[in-house]
């Protein structure tokens, strides 16, 4: 590694999001900056799409566009590769990461570069390139505002589109007078914590680095099948200067990306910015199809990279998370997400999208981290109102929740399989549910007295008790009590009409 | 009609004063409900916590014994949002033909109670009377997943003597989560602490709503921080008259 080089953090060694976000709980200054931040994105979000009176139907056309993709990826891939190669670009297949990184390395190696500069990417994040390229000796200079905040914080990156969003202004102030001079053109010393002063010592920093490179890597929002050009959107024009600027382009693009026609990017042009930024449409919207002689970047390579998605697409209930654009509305919403912040959940992809992405492209059952993730919900719900492809993230956590238990089933048995396997069996019989409740009730006049409120438990009961009052179980349960009064025919006082009750015992 | 009222096995074994609440109610608008005893849980916690071939026997019971019927009331928009999603998957997996079939007849005819008074009943001012602030918490599976809307409002804006004050907020989860609240407790209690503040700030007497799993997570903390505060079913409002009030 060059002693120029920034060491890329990686998410080895985050613990089970339970833990991890008991940890991130603790930071107030966290959990205030992801307030502001989250709270802010979402009304932004929820005002440009309630002025769409067709919001419903993009949505819609969204999830159809994408799930006709995932029906004809085959067809569609080939048509792509066919086109951009004709267009005189150069099409790379990478079954998994290591494929896709050595096929970036062994491009950029061919250029003889040390250096390339990078826009923001999820893909690249995803396979860890930036490590690969670090280990082959090669820097890799993030060009993206929040993605240069956490690269020169030494961070990871905690939110699909604002990764440093758990920064606020005076934080990155700090990390921009200490890290910038040692890998570049230093911060101004007189340097304020002001927005525009901090995305221009940013442009400063980055701008030598612009004009030196050769080689930019970038992924894409965007395939489209029929002409073989991939689009990228963007708000700070950075992507504009790597597409544009460097003699060599790789881009490395999720094989779900694709979209068949132009026509079809009109829908997300639209979905996209109103859910991502919540901004009608954003700055930048970059398009290009293969090379054009003497105007950009002479040579475009494209890497297509599977790694595990054909497999998701094998899942039925799983597969419309294949349909994500990467908005991160989801996130923006999720009251999860808001306070625990992005790192908690262990991976380039956080919040909801990443809590049923991650155990798929990761595969259940291997690590109690990734076996964690679909647990770290409350299925409220929230997520699937606001995705602009309709993924109904709920449903896909509870499909992955069944995928963990079943994965862990044949072992010694634990507390909770022989909670759940006893409630079963409980509850397959009314009259058993009732023999349970009779014990309830006589704990409740044994021990729970003092004012019908139990305020400490034994663990695990300790989970709820610790923070929270229990109600004592009342002395008589409701079917006790229609047995007793037949269904209040026979209470002092009550209404009176005669009921029969319907014993099915 | 042929009615029976599903109460739900946390009312049934820990609020079963909103049963009876409901079965007061029901009754005073016209309807006798039966309480078929076989009756025990929608099977949510086991769906939702992943335990799908465990949830099997608990449909079996659902449908067992409510299929007679032509229509099943529930006091809880958790539990019949699971019955209307859920069940169809716990079937599919048991891969039983009769379960399925079963399944797909029953699931349509339960309700939801702000449902059933409003959409089956057609039903609005149920003549209650409730001096006192309200605030209300819509829970997210009836309010997201079932589709609930403003018919819990609509019944409770009818009470007499009722001042219903807006709650901030209201639509963000509590934080309960079924086993969210003990699998993932710290970001459960982060979340409750939140939401039974937005409560103490509207200056509401009372939190009313439609599941008692989110109440009683909320009402432990306001409970725990001595607010003052008590949380109640809406059953529990609707069903109050001038001669208990």
């Amino acid at each position: 590694m060059s002693p120029t080089m920034i060491e890329t953090k990686t998410f080895l060694g985050i613990p089970p999001f339970p833990i991890a976000a008991k940890k991130a709980l603790a930071d107030s200054q966290l959990r205030g900056n992801m307030h502001n931040a989250t709270h802010t994105i979402r009304t932004k979000r929820a005002k440009v799409t309630a002025e769409l009176p067709d919001w419903e139907q993009l949505r819609e056309a969204g999830a159809d566009i994408k799930d006709d993709v995932a029906a004809n990826m085959g067809r569609y891939l080939v048509q792509f590769e066919e086109s951009i190669t004709k267009a005189g670009g150069t099409v790379h297949w990478a079954r998994d990461a290591a494929e896709a990184n050595r096929i970036v390395i062994d491009i950029a190696r061919r250029h003889k570069v040390d250096e390339v500069v990078k826009i923001k990417s999820m893909a690249t994040g995803e396979i860890e390139l930036n490590v690969a390229m670090e280990h082959a000796g090669i820097a890799v200079w993030e060009t993206d505002l929040a993605e240069l905040i956490v690269q020169l914080g030494h961070d990871l990156p905690s939110h699909i589109l604002v990764p440093a969003i758990h920064r606020n202004r005076s934080e990155v102030r700090e990390i921009f007078m200490r890290e910038m001079g040692k890998v570049g053109r230093p911060a101004e010393s007189d340097l304020s914590d002001e927005p525009a002063e901090l995305a221009g010592a940013a442009r400063k920093h980055l701008r030598e680095k612009f004009l030196r490179a050769k080689v930019a890597v970038s992924g894409a929002n965007f395939m489209v099948a029929d002409t073989g050009t991939l689009v990228i959107v963007e708000s700070e024009g950075n992507g504009r200067m790597c597409l544009t600027l460097p003699e060599v382009l790789i881009s490395v693009v999720g094989i779900e990306k694709i979209v068949p026609t132009w026509e079809d990017l009109e829908v997300f042009c639209q979905l996209l910015p109103r859910s991502a930024t919540g901004e009608r449409m954003n700055p930048y919207t970059s398009t290009w199809t293969g090379v054009t002689p003497g105007d950009g970047p002479q040579e475009v390579h494209v890497v297509l990279i599977d790694n595990n998605r054909t497999k998701v697409m094998a899942d039925e209930v799983g597969r419309q998370a294949l349909r994500c654009i990467r908005c991160s509305a989801c996130l923006n919403v999720c009251p999860v997400y808001e306070r625990v912040g992005g790192h908690a959940y262990g991976s380039i992809y956080p919040g909801p999208i990443g809590a049923i992405l991650t155990p798929m492209l990761k595969g259940v059952g291997v690590s109690k981290q990734i076996d964690s993730l679909p647990f770290a919900s409350t299925l409220c719900g929230i997520c699937y109102e606001v995705c602009p492809v309709q993924i109904n993230i709920p449903e896909v956590l509870i499909h992955l929740r069944e995928q963990v238990v079943d994965s862990h089933r044949g072992g010694v048995p634990g507390t909770l399989i022989t909670t759940m396997k006893g409630a079963s069996l409980l509850m397959a019989k009314g009259w058993r549910w009732g023999l349970l409740q009779k014990a309830a009730g006589l704990s409740s006049r044994v021990f729970w007295k003092k004012n019908g409120v139990i305020v400490k438990m034994p663990a695990p009961v300790s989970r709820w008790t610790d923070a929270r009052d229990c109600p004592a179980p009342p002395a008589e349960s409701f079917r006790g009590w229609w047995k007793r009064t037949d269904g209040g025919r026979k209470d002092a006082g009550s209404p009176g009409s005669a009921r029969k009750g319907t014993d099915q015992k | 009609m042929k009615v029976a009222l599903f109460v739900t096995c946390l009312n049934d074994t820990m609020f079963p004063g909103t049963g009876k609440s409901t079965v007061k109610l029901l009754n005073r608008l016209g309807v006798d409900a039966e309480f078929p005893t076989a009756q025990t849980c929608c099977g949510q916690m086991h769906v939702n916590s992943g335990y799908v071939p465990e949830a099997i026997p608990v449909v079996r019971a659902f449908v067992d014994a409510f299929a007679e019927y032509d229509a099943v009331v529930a006091p809880s928009g958790s539990c019949v949002a699971s019955v209307r999603e859920q069940h169809k998957i716990v079937a599919a997996r048991s891969g039983d033909r009769g379960l399925i079939k079963a399944v797909d007849e029953l699931t349509p005819n339960v309700y939801e109670l702000s449902q059933f008074i409003v959409d089956k009943l057609g039903v609005v001012d149920v003549g209650a009377y409730f001096p006192h602030k309200v605030t209300m918490h819509p829970s997210c599976h009836g309010a997201r997943l079932l589709g609930v809307g403003d018919r819990p409002e609509r019944l409770l804006k009818a009470v007499r003597g009722i001042t219903m004050i807006d709650l901030p907020a209201a639509e963000e989860c509590c934080g309960f989560g079924g086993t969210f609240c003990m699998k993932n407790p710290d970001v459960s209690v982060a979340m409750g602490a939140d939401k039974a503040r937005h409560v103490r700030e509207s200056g509401a007497e009372v939190l009313v709503g439609g599941d008692n799993s989110c109440l009683m997570h909320i009402g432990g903390l306001l409970t725990r921080h001595r607010s003052g505060i008590r949380t109640m079913h809406l059953a529990e409002i609707l069903a109050s008259t001038e001669e208990v009030a």
